[in-house]
Protein backbone atom coordinates (compact mmCIF):
# COMPACT_ATOMS: atom_id res chain seq x y z
CA UNK A 1 0.00 0.00 0.00
CA UNK A 2 2.46 2.33 0.82
CA UNK A 3 4.29 2.26 -2.92
CA UNK A 4 1.38 2.71 -4.15
CA UNK A 5 0.51 5.81 -2.55
CA UNK A 6 4.75 6.81 -3.42
CA UNK A 7 4.12 5.68 -6.69
CA UNK A 8 1.00 7.39 -6.93
CA UNK A 9 2.35 10.61 -6.23
CA UNK A 10 5.14 10.28 -8.25
CA UNK A 11 2.81 9.68 -10.97
CA UNK A 12 0.43 12.97 -10.27
CA UNK A 13 4.13 14.72 -9.97
CA UNK A 14 4.99 14.21 -13.26
CA UNK A 15 1.66 14.01 -14.60
CA UNK A 16 0.95 17.79 -13.38
CA UNK A 17 4.68 19.11 -14.83
CA UNK A 18 2.97 17.08 -18.39
CA UNK A 19 -0.11 18.90 -17.94
CA UNK A 20 1.29 22.16 -17.33
CA UNK A 21 2.70 21.87 -20.75
CA UNK A 22 0.20 20.04 -22.46
CA UNK A 23 -2.26 22.54 -21.27
CA UNK A 24 -1.52 25.41 -23.39
CA UNK A 25 -0.88 22.99 -26.10
CA UNK A 26 -4.16 21.85 -26.52
CA UNK A 27 -5.43 25.60 -26.15
CA UNK A 28 -3.32 26.93 -28.85
CA UNK A 29 -4.23 24.00 -30.82
CA UNK A 30 -8.05 23.93 -29.85
CA UNK A 31 -8.63 27.97 -30.94
CA UNK A 32 -6.10 28.75 -33.34
CA UNK A 33 -5.91 25.07 -35.27
CA UNK A 34 -2.04 25.60 -34.74
CA UNK A 35 0.59 22.06 -33.42
CA UNK A 36 2.71 24.04 -31.99
CA UNK A 37 5.66 22.32 -31.66
CA UNK A 38 7.64 24.76 -30.58
CA UNK A 39 6.37 24.58 -27.44
CA UNK A 40 8.42 22.52 -25.51
CA UNK A 41 11.25 25.26 -26.54
CA UNK A 42 9.13 27.57 -24.25
CA UNK A 43 9.00 25.21 -21.55
CA UNK A 44 13.01 24.73 -21.91
CA UNK A 45 13.41 28.53 -21.78
CA UNK A 46 10.82 29.36 -18.90
CA UNK A 47 13.49 26.47 -16.98
CA UNK A 48 16.55 28.31 -17.89
CA UNK A 49 15.57 31.76 -16.98
CA UNK A 50 13.62 30.78 -14.04
CA UNK A 51 16.94 28.83 -12.80
CA UNK A 52 19.19 31.43 -13.75
CA UNK A 53 17.00 34.47 -11.87
CA UNK A 54 16.50 31.90 -8.77
CA UNK A 55 20.21 31.23 -8.75
CA UNK A 56 20.98 34.76 -9.29
CA UNK A 57 18.25 36.19 -6.34
CA UNK A 58 18.19 33.08 -4.13
CA UNK A 59 14.56 33.32 -4.50
CA UNK A 60 12.79 30.93 -5.69
CA UNK A 61 9.05 32.52 -5.91
CA UNK A 62 10.93 35.26 -7.96
CA UNK A 63 12.59 32.58 -9.93
CA UNK A 64 8.79 31.24 -10.70
CA UNK A 65 7.45 34.22 -11.32
CA UNK A 66 10.17 34.98 -13.92
CA UNK A 67 10.34 31.89 -15.49
CA UNK A 68 6.61 33.00 -16.38
CA UNK A 69 6.87 36.25 -17.28
CA UNK A 70 10.28 35.16 -19.92
CA UNK A 71 7.90 32.40 -21.47
CA UNK A 72 5.00 34.69 -21.60
CA UNK A 73 7.09 37.20 -23.84
CA UNK A 74 8.78 34.61 -25.72
CA UNK A 75 5.09 33.21 -26.23
CA UNK A 76 4.24 36.49 -27.61
CA UNK A 77 6.73 37.46 -30.33
CA UNK A 78 6.45 33.46 -30.98
CA UNK A 79 2.87 34.13 -31.85
CA UNK A 80 2.90 37.57 -33.55
CA UNK A 81 6.21 37.11 -35.49
CA UNK A 82 6.55 33.17 -35.94
CA UNK A 83 2.96 31.67 -36.19
CA UNK A 84 0.86 34.64 -37.83
CA UNK A 85 1.92 34.16 -40.36
CA UNK A 86 1.30 30.72 -41.12
CA UNK A 87 -2.02 30.70 -39.52
CA UNK A 88 -4.27 28.12 -41.75
CA UNK A 89 -1.16 26.47 -43.39
CA UNK A 90 -0.74 23.25 -41.77
CA UNK A 91 2.45 22.12 -43.22
CA UNK A 92 4.00 25.18 -43.17
CA UNK A 93 3.26 25.43 -39.29
CA UNK A 94 4.89 22.01 -38.51
CA UNK A 95 8.26 22.99 -40.71
CA UNK A 96 8.27 26.38 -38.85
CA UNK A 97 7.63 25.74 -35.08
CA UNK A 98 9.69 22.62 -35.32
CA UNK A 99 12.48 25.13 -37.21
CA UNK A 100 11.48 27.21 -33.84
CA UNK A 101 11.85 24.19 -31.36
CA UNK A 102 15.83 23.53 -32.64
CA UNK A 103 16.05 27.64 -33.03
CA UNK A 104 14.99 27.56 -29.14
CA UNK A 105 17.21 24.94 -27.80
CA UNK A 106 20.20 25.72 -29.44
CA UNK A 107 19.68 29.11 -28.31
CA UNK A 108 19.80 28.27 -24.59
CA UNK A 109 23.17 26.77 -25.35
CA UNK A 110 24.53 29.72 -26.71
CA UNK A 111 23.53 31.77 -23.75
CA UNK A 112 23.91 29.31 -21.04
CA UNK A 113 26.55 26.90 -22.51
CA UNK A 114 26.12 23.33 -23.95
CA UNK A 115 26.52 21.78 -20.37
CA UNK A 116 23.27 20.42 -18.26
CA UNK A 117 22.83 22.24 -14.81
CA UNK A 118 22.05 22.02 -11.92
CA UNK A 119 19.22 23.11 -10.07
CA UNK A 120 18.24 22.70 -6.19
CA UNK A 121 15.48 22.33 -4.38
CA UNK A 122 14.92 25.78 -1.77
CA UNK A 123 15.10 24.89 1.62
CA UNK A 124 11.93 24.90 2.54
CA UNK A 125 10.74 23.10 -0.36
CA UNK A 126 12.80 20.25 0.51
CA UNK A 127 13.15 17.02 2.80
CA UNK A 128 9.77 15.25 3.23
CA UNK A 129 6.67 14.05 5.14
CA UNK A 130 6.25 10.92 6.79
CA UNK A 131 2.67 9.92 6.85
CA UNK A 132 2.58 6.58 8.45
CA UNK A 133 5.03 4.70 6.74
CA UNK A 134 4.35 6.71 3.66
CA UNK A 135 7.24 9.35 2.44
CA UNK A 136 5.48 12.35 0.82
CA UNK A 137 8.81 14.27 -1.02
CA UNK A 138 7.73 18.02 -0.25
CA UNK A 139 9.20 19.09 -3.66
CA UNK A 140 6.51 17.00 -5.42
CA UNK A 141 3.38 18.04 -2.99
CA UNK A 142 4.13 21.24 -3.95
CA UNK A 143 4.20 20.64 -7.73
CA UNK A 144 1.06 18.32 -7.15
CA UNK A 145 -0.77 21.75 -5.39
CA UNK A 146 0.62 24.05 -8.11
CA UNK A 147 -0.77 21.96 -11.01
CA UNK A 148 -4.15 21.73 -9.35
CA UNK A 149 -4.24 25.01 -8.53
CA UNK A 150 -2.74 26.10 -12.06
CA UNK A 151 -5.82 23.77 -13.08
CA UNK A 152 -8.22 25.45 -11.25
CA UNK A 153 -7.21 29.10 -11.97
CA UNK A 154 -7.60 28.44 -16.08
CA UNK A 155 -10.97 26.79 -15.34
CA UNK A 156 -11.90 29.59 -13.22
CA UNK A 157 -10.91 31.51 -16.49
CA UNK A 158 -12.69 29.53 -19.03
CA UNK A 159 -15.81 29.37 -17.40
CA UNK A 160 -16.31 32.50 -15.29
CA UNK A 161 -15.24 34.97 -16.72
CA UNK A 162 -16.07 36.87 -20.60
CA UNK A 163 -12.49 36.02 -21.78
CA UNK A 164 -12.90 32.52 -21.04
CA UNK A 165 -15.98 32.47 -22.88
CA UNK A 166 -15.25 34.18 -25.75
CA UNK A 167 -12.19 31.93 -25.54
CA UNK A 168 -14.19 28.51 -25.80
CA UNK A 169 -16.49 30.21 -28.22
CA UNK A 170 -13.49 31.07 -30.20
CA UNK A 171 -12.40 27.18 -29.73
CA UNK A 172 -15.91 26.12 -31.72
CA UNK A 173 -16.17 28.89 -34.14
CA UNK A 174 -13.86 31.15 -34.67
CA UNK A 175 -15.67 32.88 -37.47
CA UNK A 176 -18.83 33.57 -35.69
CA UNK A 177 -16.42 35.08 -32.96
CA UNK A 178 -15.21 37.64 -35.11
CA UNK A 179 -18.85 38.24 -36.24
CA UNK A 180 -20.13 39.45 -33.11
CA UNK A 181 -17.47 42.11 -32.54
CA UNK A 182 -14.58 40.64 -31.02
CA UNK A 183 -10.91 40.32 -32.26
CA UNK A 184 -9.91 36.95 -32.40
CA UNK A 185 -6.06 38.13 -32.89
CA UNK A 186 -6.21 39.68 -29.54
CA UNK A 187 -7.72 36.39 -27.83
CA UNK A 188 -5.04 34.61 -30.11
CA UNK A 189 -2.12 35.90 -28.22
CA UNK A 190 -4.30 36.08 -24.91
CA UNK A 191 -4.06 32.29 -25.19
CA UNK A 192 -0.75 31.49 -26.71
CA UNK A 193 0.74 34.06 -23.81
CA UNK A 194 -0.66 32.04 -21.27
CA UNK A 195 -0.38 28.54 -22.40
CA UNK A 196 3.53 29.93 -23.13
CA UNK A 197 3.38 31.24 -19.44
CA UNK A 198 1.99 27.87 -18.12
CA UNK A 199 4.68 25.89 -20.08
CA UNK A 200 7.79 27.93 -18.87
CA UNK A 201 6.32 27.20 -15.07
CA UNK A 202 6.20 23.61 -15.85
CA UNK A 203 9.91 23.75 -16.86
CA UNK A 204 10.92 25.94 -14.24
CA UNK A 205 9.56 23.67 -11.44
CA UNK A 206 10.94 20.51 -13.27
CA UNK A 207 14.28 22.09 -12.24
CA UNK A 208 14.46 21.22 -8.91
CA UNK A 209 12.35 18.10 -9.56
CA UNK A 210 14.85 16.48 -11.88
CA UNK A 211 18.12 18.10 -10.19
CA UNK A 212 19.33 19.55 -13.22
CA UNK A 213 18.12 21.09 -16.49
CA UNK A 214 19.71 20.66 -20.60
CA UNK A 215 18.47 21.91 -23.76
CA UNK A 216 16.76 19.21 -24.98
CA UNK A 217 14.38 18.80 -22.28
CA UNK A 218 11.70 20.90 -23.78
CA UNK A 219 11.69 18.07 -27.16
CA UNK A 220 11.42 15.34 -24.43
CA UNK A 221 8.25 16.39 -22.45
CA UNK A 222 6.54 17.87 -25.39
CA UNK A 223 6.50 14.69 -26.83
CA UNK A 224 4.56 13.17 -23.86
CA UNK A 225 2.40 16.50 -23.88
CA UNK A 226 1.72 15.64 -26.91
CA UNK A 227 0.71 11.82 -26.25
CA UNK A 228 -1.75 13.78 -23.20
CA UNK A 229 -3.24 16.26 -26.27
CA UNK A 230 -3.96 13.13 -27.88
CA UNK A 231 -5.09 10.85 -24.95
CA UNK A 232 -7.18 14.29 -23.82
CA UNK A 233 -8.80 15.62 -26.83
CA UNK A 234 -7.29 17.84 -29.24
CA UNK A 235 -8.27 21.18 -28.25
CA UNK A 236 -9.56 19.69 -24.57
CA UNK A 237 -8.36 21.67 -21.35
CA UNK A 238 -10.40 18.95 -18.93
CA UNK A 239 -9.15 16.49 -21.00
CA UNK A 240 -5.55 17.66 -21.10
CA UNK A 241 -5.19 17.49 -17.09
CA UNK A 242 -6.98 13.90 -16.91
CA UNK A 243 -4.79 12.51 -19.99
CA UNK A 244 -1.37 13.82 -18.27
CA UNK A 245 -2.37 12.25 -14.33
CA UNK A 246 -3.32 9.30 -16.84
CA UNK A 247 0.26 9.47 -18.28
CA UNK A 248 2.03 10.20 -14.82
CA UNK A 249 0.77 7.63 -13.08
CA UNK A 250 1.17 4.95 -16.01
CA UNK A 251 4.76 6.10 -16.32
CA UNK A 252 5.44 5.79 -12.93
CA UNK A 253 4.00 2.34 -11.96
CA UNK A 254 5.25 1.10 -14.98
CA UNK A 255 9.00 2.58 -14.50
CA UNK A 256 8.37 0.17 -10.81
CA UNK A 257 6.77 -2.94 -12.35
CA UNK A 258 7.99 -3.44 -15.39
CA UNK A 259 10.79 -1.30 -16.14
CA UNK A 260 11.27 -1.99 -19.88
CA UNK A 261 8.17 -1.27 -20.97
CA UNK A 262 8.10 1.92 -19.08
CA UNK A 263 8.78 4.28 -22.11
CA UNK A 264 6.44 2.08 -24.55
CA UNK A 265 3.53 2.08 -22.04
CA UNK A 266 2.32 5.36 -22.96
CA UNK A 267 2.99 4.92 -26.55
CA UNK A 268 0.29 2.29 -26.09
CA UNK A 269 -1.83 4.12 -23.79
CA UNK A 270 -2.29 6.63 -26.63
CA UNK A 271 -2.97 3.73 -29.15
CA UNK A 272 -5.51 2.28 -27.49
CA UNK A 273 -7.70 5.27 -27.23
CA UNK A 274 -6.95 6.20 -30.59
CA UNK A 275 -8.62 2.79 -31.71
CA UNK A 276 -11.20 3.16 -29.44
CA UNK A 277 -11.94 6.81 -29.45
CA UNK A 278 -10.16 8.31 -31.87
CA UNK A 279 -11.00 12.03 -31.14
CA UNK A 280 -9.66 11.69 -27.42
CA UNK A 281 -11.17 10.41 -24.25
CA UNK A 282 -12.90 14.23 -23.90
CA UNK A 283 -12.41 15.41 -27.82
CA UNK A 284 -15.55 16.30 -29.69
CA UNK A 285 -16.19 14.03 -32.37
CA UNK A 286 -14.49 15.59 -35.68
CA UNK B 1 -35.04 57.68 -46.76
CA UNK B 2 -31.34 57.34 -46.39
CA UNK B 3 -28.98 54.99 -47.69
CA UNK B 4 -27.77 52.60 -44.51
CA UNK B 5 -25.54 50.37 -46.93
CA UNK B 6 -24.36 50.48 -49.99
CA UNK B 7 -22.38 47.72 -52.76
CA UNK B 8 -21.45 48.76 -55.99
CA UNK B 9 -19.78 46.74 -58.31
CA UNK B 10 -18.26 44.52 -55.56
CA UNK B 11 -15.93 41.24 -56.90
CA UNK B 12 -14.93 38.67 -54.82
CA UNK B 13 -13.18 35.32 -55.23
CA UNK B 14 -13.01 32.36 -52.86
CA UNK B 15 -9.71 30.60 -53.75
CA UNK B 16 -9.95 30.48 -57.58
CA UNK B 17 -13.37 30.82 -57.88
CA UNK B 18 -15.02 34.13 -59.04
CA UNK B 19 -17.87 34.24 -56.92
CA UNK B 20 -19.31 36.97 -56.83
CA UNK B 21 -18.61 39.17 -60.68
CA UNK B 22 -20.38 43.00 -59.85
CA UNK B 23 -22.94 43.07 -56.99
CA UNK B 24 -24.63 46.46 -56.51
CA UNK B 25 -26.91 47.58 -54.01
CA UNK B 26 -28.72 49.72 -51.68
CA UNK B 27 -30.25 49.35 -48.90
CA UNK B 28 -32.57 52.34 -47.64
CA UNK B 29 -32.47 52.94 -43.62
CA UNK B 30 -35.37 51.25 -41.69
CA UNK B 31 -36.78 48.63 -44.25
CA UNK B 32 -36.20 45.26 -45.06
CA UNK B 33 -34.29 44.69 -48.37
CA UNK B 34 -34.20 40.72 -49.83
CA UNK B 35 -31.86 39.28 -51.82
CA UNK B 36 -33.20 36.46 -53.91
CA UNK B 37 -31.59 34.29 -56.67
CA UNK B 38 -31.21 30.50 -57.28
CA UNK B 39 -28.49 28.33 -55.06
CA UNK B 40 -25.04 29.28 -55.61
CA UNK B 41 -26.17 32.66 -57.11
CA UNK B 42 -24.13 34.14 -54.64
CA UNK B 43 -26.73 35.08 -52.09
CA UNK B 44 -24.46 34.11 -48.90
CA UNK B 45 -20.85 35.14 -50.22
CA UNK B 46 -22.58 39.02 -50.73
CA UNK B 47 -23.53 38.64 -46.90
CA UNK B 48 -20.29 37.25 -45.70
CA UNK B 49 -18.32 39.76 -48.08
CA UNK B 50 -20.22 43.08 -46.72
CA UNK B 51 -18.83 41.45 -42.75
CA UNK B 52 -15.38 40.41 -44.10
CA UNK B 53 -15.60 37.31 -43.71
CA UNK B 54 -14.68 36.64 -47.82
CA UNK B 55 -12.39 39.74 -49.10
CA UNK B 56 -14.28 41.68 -52.03
CA UNK B 57 -11.30 41.90 -54.53
CA UNK B 58 -13.18 44.94 -56.41
CA UNK B 59 -16.13 46.96 -55.56
CA UNK B 60 -16.38 49.10 -52.77
CA UNK B 61 -18.97 48.41 -49.56
CA UNK B 62 -20.04 51.80 -47.79
CA UNK B 63 -21.88 51.67 -44.49
CA UNK B 64 -23.07 55.19 -43.22
CA UNK B 65 -21.17 56.44 -45.80
CA UNK B 66 -17.72 55.10 -44.69
CA UNK B 67 -15.86 52.30 -46.82
CA UNK B 68 -15.82 49.00 -44.66
CA UNK B 69 -14.28 47.02 -47.27
CA UNK B 70 -10.77 45.41 -46.38
CA UNK B 71 -11.92 46.39 -42.35
CA UNK B 72 -11.60 43.28 -40.15
CA UNK B 73 -14.78 41.80 -39.59
CA UNK B 74 -14.84 42.24 -35.94
CA UNK B 75 -14.20 45.92 -36.69
CA UNK B 76 -17.81 45.81 -39.10
CA UNK B 77 -19.64 44.26 -36.77
CA UNK B 78 -18.52 46.79 -34.10
CA UNK B 79 -20.18 49.42 -36.43
CA UNK B 80 -23.75 48.12 -35.81
CA UNK B 81 -23.81 45.03 -38.30
CA UNK B 82 -25.16 42.11 -36.74
CA UNK B 83 -25.13 38.77 -38.57
CA UNK B 84 -27.16 35.28 -38.80
CA UNK B 85 -25.60 33.32 -40.80
CA UNK B 86 -26.98 30.24 -42.72
CA UNK B 87 -25.61 27.22 -40.64
CA UNK B 88 -26.52 29.81 -37.41
CA UNK B 89 -23.21 29.93 -35.81
CA UNK B 90 -24.35 28.76 -32.33
CA UNK B 91 -21.65 27.42 -30.07
CA UNK B 92 -22.52 24.04 -29.64
CA UNK B 93 -21.11 23.41 -25.87
CA UNK B 94 -21.63 26.35 -24.81
CA UNK B 95 -25.80 27.15 -22.68
CA UNK B 96 -28.31 29.62 -24.12
CA UNK B 97 -27.25 31.91 -21.54
CA UNK B 98 -23.87 32.03 -22.28
CA UNK B 99 -24.18 31.87 -26.24
CA UNK B 100 -26.10 35.48 -25.93
CA UNK B 101 -23.61 36.39 -23.16
CA UNK B 102 -20.69 36.56 -25.63
CA UNK B 103 -22.51 38.28 -28.10
CA UNK B 104 -23.42 41.32 -25.91
CA UNK B 105 -20.95 44.38 -25.90
CA UNK B 106 -22.38 46.69 -23.22
CA UNK B 107 -23.90 45.16 -20.51
CA UNK B 108 -26.46 47.85 -20.09
CA UNK B 109 -30.74 48.95 -19.24
CA UNK B 110 -30.86 49.33 -22.86
CA UNK B 111 -29.33 46.01 -23.73
CA UNK B 112 -31.19 44.40 -20.69
CA UNK B 113 -34.39 45.88 -22.42
CA UNK B 114 -33.81 44.52 -25.39
CA UNK B 115 -32.70 40.59 -24.32
CA UNK B 116 -36.32 40.87 -22.23
CA UNK B 117 -37.96 41.78 -25.62
CA UNK B 118 -36.22 39.32 -27.35
CA UNK B 119 -36.66 36.32 -25.23
CA UNK B 120 -40.88 37.04 -24.59
CA UNK B 121 -40.75 36.81 -28.42
CA UNK B 122 -39.03 33.54 -27.76
CA UNK B 123 -39.80 32.06 -24.52
CA UNK B 124 -37.97 28.63 -25.60
CA UNK B 125 -35.10 30.34 -25.36
CA UNK B 126 -35.94 31.30 -21.67
CA UNK B 127 -37.13 27.66 -21.22
CA UNK B 128 -33.33 26.37 -22.21
CA UNK B 129 -31.65 28.84 -21.09
CA UNK B 130 -29.34 26.52 -19.26
CA UNK B 131 -29.14 24.12 -21.90
CA UNK B 132 -26.41 24.07 -24.29
CA UNK B 133 -26.87 25.67 -27.67
CA UNK B 134 -26.02 22.07 -29.57
CA UNK B 135 -29.05 20.42 -27.67
CA UNK B 136 -31.56 22.85 -29.23
CA UNK B 137 -34.44 21.98 -32.28
CA UNK B 138 -33.00 23.71 -35.23
CA UNK B 139 -35.88 26.36 -34.97
CA UNK B 140 -34.90 27.36 -31.74
CA UNK B 141 -31.25 27.32 -32.87
CA UNK B 142 -32.50 29.95 -35.51
CA UNK B 143 -34.20 31.71 -32.97
CA UNK B 144 -31.20 31.72 -30.45
CA UNK B 145 -28.95 33.10 -33.66
CA UNK B 146 -31.32 35.94 -34.16
CA UNK B 147 -31.72 36.91 -30.86
CA UNK B 148 -27.71 37.49 -30.43
CA UNK B 149 -27.63 39.15 -33.15
CA UNK B 150 -30.67 41.23 -31.79
CA UNK B 151 -29.22 41.76 -28.10
CA UNK B 152 -26.81 44.64 -29.56
CA UNK B 153 -28.14 47.71 -30.53
CA UNK B 154 -27.15 47.03 -34.18
CA UNK B 155 -28.36 49.02 -37.08
CA UNK B 156 -28.38 46.66 -39.61
CA UNK B 157 -29.03 43.07 -39.04
CA UNK B 158 -27.93 40.25 -41.90
CA UNK B 159 -29.98 37.66 -41.93
CA UNK B 160 -29.36 34.12 -44.03
CA UNK B 161 -31.74 31.56 -45.01
CA UNK B 162 -33.52 31.80 -41.84
CA UNK B 163 -36.12 29.50 -43.24
CA UNK B 164 -34.05 27.05 -43.83
CA UNK B 165 -34.78 23.47 -42.83
CA UNK B 166 -37.59 24.67 -40.45
CA UNK B 167 -40.89 23.10 -39.81
CA UNK B 168 -43.92 25.81 -41.12
CA UNK B 169 -44.71 25.98 -38.32
CA UNK B 170 -41.57 27.81 -36.90
CA UNK B 171 -41.37 29.06 -40.30
CA UNK B 172 -43.86 30.97 -39.37
CA UNK B 173 -42.36 32.33 -35.86
CA UNK B 174 -39.20 32.90 -37.37
CA UNK B 175 -40.94 35.46 -39.69
CA UNK B 176 -42.97 36.98 -36.95
CA UNK B 177 -40.29 37.74 -34.85
CA UNK B 178 -38.37 39.34 -38.12
CA UNK B 179 -41.80 41.30 -38.69
CA UNK B 180 -41.34 43.00 -35.22
CA UNK B 181 -38.00 43.56 -35.31
CA UNK B 182 -38.41 45.42 -39.10
CA UNK B 183 -39.86 48.24 -36.63
CA UNK B 184 -36.32 48.37 -34.58
CA UNK B 185 -33.85 47.81 -37.58
CA UNK B 186 -32.60 47.58 -40.94
CA UNK B 187 -32.54 44.34 -42.28
CA UNK B 188 -30.96 42.45 -45.23
CA UNK B 189 -32.75 39.25 -45.68
CA UNK B 190 -31.29 36.38 -47.95
CA UNK B 191 -34.58 33.87 -48.24
CA UNK B 192 -34.71 31.03 -50.53
CA UNK B 193 -38.94 31.21 -49.28
CA UNK B 194 -40.41 33.44 -51.76
CA UNK B 195 -43.63 33.82 -49.72
CA UNK B 196 -41.49 34.50 -46.70
CA UNK B 197 -39.40 36.94 -48.34
CA UNK B 198 -42.30 38.86 -49.77
CA UNK B 199 -44.55 38.86 -46.66
CA UNK B 200 -41.70 40.52 -44.80
CA UNK B 201 -39.42 42.46 -47.92
CA UNK B 202 -39.63 46.15 -48.78
CA UNK B 203 -37.63 45.99 -51.91
CA UNK B 204 -35.79 43.19 -53.51
CA UNK B 205 -32.77 42.62 -55.29
CA UNK B 206 -31.94 39.37 -57.92
CA UNK B 207 -28.69 37.89 -57.54
CA UNK B 208 -27.50 35.47 -60.45
CA UNK B 209 -24.10 33.94 -61.57
CA UNK B 210 -22.77 36.85 -58.80
CA UNK B 211 -24.18 39.69 -60.18
CA UNK B 212 -27.48 41.71 -58.98
CA UNK B 213 -29.91 41.14 -62.48
CA UNK B 214 -33.10 43.13 -61.04
CA UNK B 215 -34.60 44.81 -58.18
CA UNK B 216 -37.48 46.79 -57.56
CA UNK B 217 -39.96 46.79 -55.18
CA UNK B 218 -41.40 43.76 -53.59
CA UNK B 219 -45.01 44.48 -55.17
CA UNK B 220 -43.63 44.53 -58.08
CA UNK B 221 -41.76 41.16 -57.90
CA UNK B 222 -45.07 39.71 -56.40
CA UNK B 223 -46.93 40.68 -59.78
CA UNK B 224 -44.23 39.11 -61.94
CA UNK B 225 -44.53 35.83 -62.65
CA UNK B 226 -42.05 35.77 -65.87
CA UNK B 227 -38.96 37.48 -63.94
CA UNK B 228 -39.88 34.99 -60.80
CA UNK B 229 -39.72 31.98 -63.38
CA UNK B 230 -36.53 33.29 -65.02
CA UNK B 231 -34.26 33.80 -62.17
CA UNK B 232 -36.18 32.30 -59.39
CA UNK B 233 -37.44 29.33 -61.16
CA UNK B 234 -40.63 29.85 -58.92
CA UNK B 235 -44.01 30.65 -60.87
Amino acid sequence: MDVLISLSLNGLATGMLIFLLAAGLTLIFGLMDVLNFAHGGLFAWGAYSGIWIYTSTGSFLIGIIGAIIAGMILGIVTERWIIKPVYGNHVQQILITLGLMLVLSEMLKVVWGPNQISATTPDYLSGSWEVGNVIIIKYRAFIIAVGFTVFLLVQFLLKKTKIGLVVRAGVMNKEMVQSLGINIQKVFMFVFMIGAGMAALGGMLLGPYSGVIYADMGMEFAILAFIVVVIGGMGSFSGSVMAAILVGLSGSFMAYYVPDLALAANMLLMAVVLIFRPQGLFGAKG
Amino acid sequence: MSTLLKLDQVETFIGQYHILQGVSFEVPKGEVTVLLGRNGAGKTTTLRTIMGLNQASKGSIQYKGGEIKGLATYSIANQGIGYVPEDQGIFADLTVEENIKVAVKKENDETRQRLDWILNLFPDLKKFWKKPGGLLSGGQKQMLAIARAYVNDNELLLIDEPSKGLAPIVVEKVMESIQQMKEKTTIILVEQNFMMASTIGDSFYIIDDGRTVSNGSMNILRDDEEMRRKYLGIA
